[in-house]
């Protein structure tokens, strides 16, 4: 189901203190019904702030917010049966087994027994959990426990689902198999809002989303349209050997639009990366390495959040 | 672009938060047929030893002279109701620090449990009404061991179950309100070293408050075990005292206040 232009989460202004400290600072946006919105940004940014007011987990400080048409001041149990919220750490309930996560949770939203055991044995199956069913939560893999939230999450069949760094330490597997089973959501018309620093993870589920930086949204709009407004098509980089850095002497001016250098390399930023490299060429500037690439959402980023860490 | 329109704001109810309280209930009862069985053992033994032990043993010493000063009965008959009353408190106390702390901070059940539309409320009502669950399974078994012994003096002494889970509950709502405010298990040893233990040893349990000095009478007078055991005494040995409201009434509004209190920090702690 393609995104419509119904707005299901609304925000102008939204902001969160928590005393002195504002976490989040007057941020305007809007998600569509059945879209997927990526909140992207360095550890602190405001992320998680902004998503637990969403999830009306967290009072709203100032500003304007309603989430499936609702005012979560007022209306946050009516909101949250319609949510489906995905922890950035889980908290399944180690005193139960697989299946009773489920069907406990069920029971937090008022479903009947009734309804709630097909549905948990529909989502075990979806999320290959079915073999667990009677287990432990405690030995599962730390995928397993991640399908396993993401399947208590989806127990009230939820229009707006929320994930909070959803993929965040696991393997290459396991995160390939999330991204599909949030792919199929999506395609069933499902809502979904997902915070993460993976750019690949954005560029792979996001149809558009923000950028944030220090409590702020520093940009917006679809990754492609980020790539073209931030980036340039192509990216170059040069590996110059540390004998000939300090001789370039702005010789790398004016072959790419942009220039960026980095301690272990150089970034130029060119429509046309080949171009740019027989430039590099013709001006007989000494190289260890040349590679051509797409420009991707990591530049975007690290351009607009900077190269500093956050910790 | 059209911003969804709503529905309107819902009142909250008595029987929402009954149907609330009874899920939390329900989850405990769940992980608790796992465990029932160690745990209605436990209640078993406890009154056991210490009748044994203290009672039968104890009493022979004091045959002589003790009598009057407990309002002339036998100590086994005198201690038996004290050590329910203040079993239940320390059951009530137990349940109200580790297993709440590991649902809000170690094992953050409470964070799950809220992002659905249950709400801090629910979670408060639910664990009192899980603690006096307990309490009642515990009070009955201990009941029982009291006739073994042949303690109680009449039908009667079945009113010792509501007033023991009572007491307990007017321990758990205050330690909960103080869970709530921890940020590591630490305070938890001081409560029992400093609180707890002291009280089990000075409100009434093994001797009348009045054989103590006054200014520490009027202090066990005020803290809940102190009225917790008069009404279980007295249900007990059919003799109770005709002050039984006033003691009733101090534990139902020490519930009400402390409650009050604990789901004022629980929010607190749970919703930022």
């Amino acid at each position: 189901m393609p995104p419509t232009d119904e707005i299901l989460v609304h925000a102008r202004g939204l902001t969160k203190r928590f005393d002195a400290f504002t976490a989040v600072n007057a941020v305007d946006f809007d998600v569509r019904t059945a879209e997927a919105f990526g909140f992207l940004g360095p550890n602190g940014a405001g992320k998680t702030s902004t998503m637990r007011m969403i999830a009306c987990s967290s009072p709203v400080t100032e500003g304007e917010l309603s989430v499936i048409g609702m005012d979560p001041r007022t209306q946050a149990p009516q909101i949250k049966a319609r949510l489906g919220v995905v922890p950035q750490t889980d908290n399944l309930d180690a005193e139960l087994s697989v299946e009773e996560n489920l069907l406990m949770y069920a029971r937090y939203f008022d479903m009947p027994m009734s309804v709630a055991r097909p549905r948990a044995a529909e989502l075990l199956e979806f999320m290959q959990l079915s073999e667990r069913a009677g287990d432990q939560v405690e030995p599962l893999s730390g995928g397993m426990k991640r399908r396993l939230t993401i399947a208590r999450a989806l127990i009230n069949d939820p229009e707006l689902i929320i994930l909070d760094e959803p993929t965040t330490g696991l393997d290459p597997q396991a995160r390939h198999l999330l991204w599909e089973r949030l792919y199929r959501l999506k395609q069933r018309g499902a809502t979904l809002i997902i915070t993460t620093h993976y750019m690949d993870e954005a560029e792979q589920l996001c149809d558009r989303l923000v950028v944030m930086d220090k409590a702020e949204i520093v940009a917006a709009g679809t990754p492609r349209e980020l790539i073209e407004k931030h980036a340039t098509r192509e990216v170059l980089e040069l590996r110059i050997p540390d004998s000939a850095r300090n001789a370039l002497d702005g010789r790398l001016d004016g072959i790419a639009d942009r220039v960026e250098e980095l301690p272990d390399r150089y970034l130029l930023y060119a429509d046309d990366g080949e171009q740019a490299l027989e430039a590099v060429h013709g001006r007989e500037i000494p190289i260890d390495s040349a590679l051509v690439r797409r420009a991707t959402l990591e530049d975007v980023f690290l351009r607009l959040t900077g190269r500093s860490l956050v910790e | 672009m059209a911003v969804l329109a709503g529905s309107r704001p819902r009142t909250p109810t008595v029987t929402g938060a009954i149907a609330g309280a009874a899920r939390v209930l329900q989850r405990n009862l769940l992980v608790y047929r796992r465990t029932y069985r160690g745990s209605l053992f436990g209640s078993f033994l406890t009154p056991l030893l210490y009748l044994t032990a203290m009672g039968i043993g104890l009493s022979q010493l004091m045959a002589n002279g003790g009598s009057t000063m407990l309002g002339g009965v036998e100590y086994l008959d005198f201690l038996g109701p004290g050590i329910l009353a203040s079993s239940c408190m320390q059951t009530a106390s137990f349940e109200s620090t580790y297993p709440i702390m590991g649902k809000i901070s170690w094992r953050r059940n409470y964070e799950a449990i809220l992002a659905t539309p249950m709400e801090v409320h629910h979670l408060l009502i639910g664990e009192l009404s899980w603690i006096g669950f307990r309490l009642t399974t515990m009070a009955a078994v201990f009941l029982f061991v009291l006739t073994l012994f042949g303690i109680p003096r009449s039908p009667l002494a079945l009113l010792a179950i509501p007033a023991a889970v009572l007491t307990g509950v007017a321990f758990a709502a205050p330690i909960i309100a103080f869970a709530a405010t921890r940020h590591n298990d630490s305070g938890f040893a001081a409560l029992f070293r400093f609180v707890i233990n002291p009280l089990f040893l000075f409100s009434g349990t093994f001797f009348p408050v009045s054989q103590l000095p006054d200014p520490v009478e009027w202090v066990a007078a005020a803290t809940p075990l102190y009225h917790g055991v008069a009404l279980v005494r007295g249900a007990v040995l059919d003799a109770m005292p005709s002050s039984w409201p006033l003691h009733a009434l101090y534990l139902v509004v020490f519930v009400a206040v402390t409650g009050y209190i604990a789901h004022r920090l629980l929010r607190r702690r749970l919703v930022k």
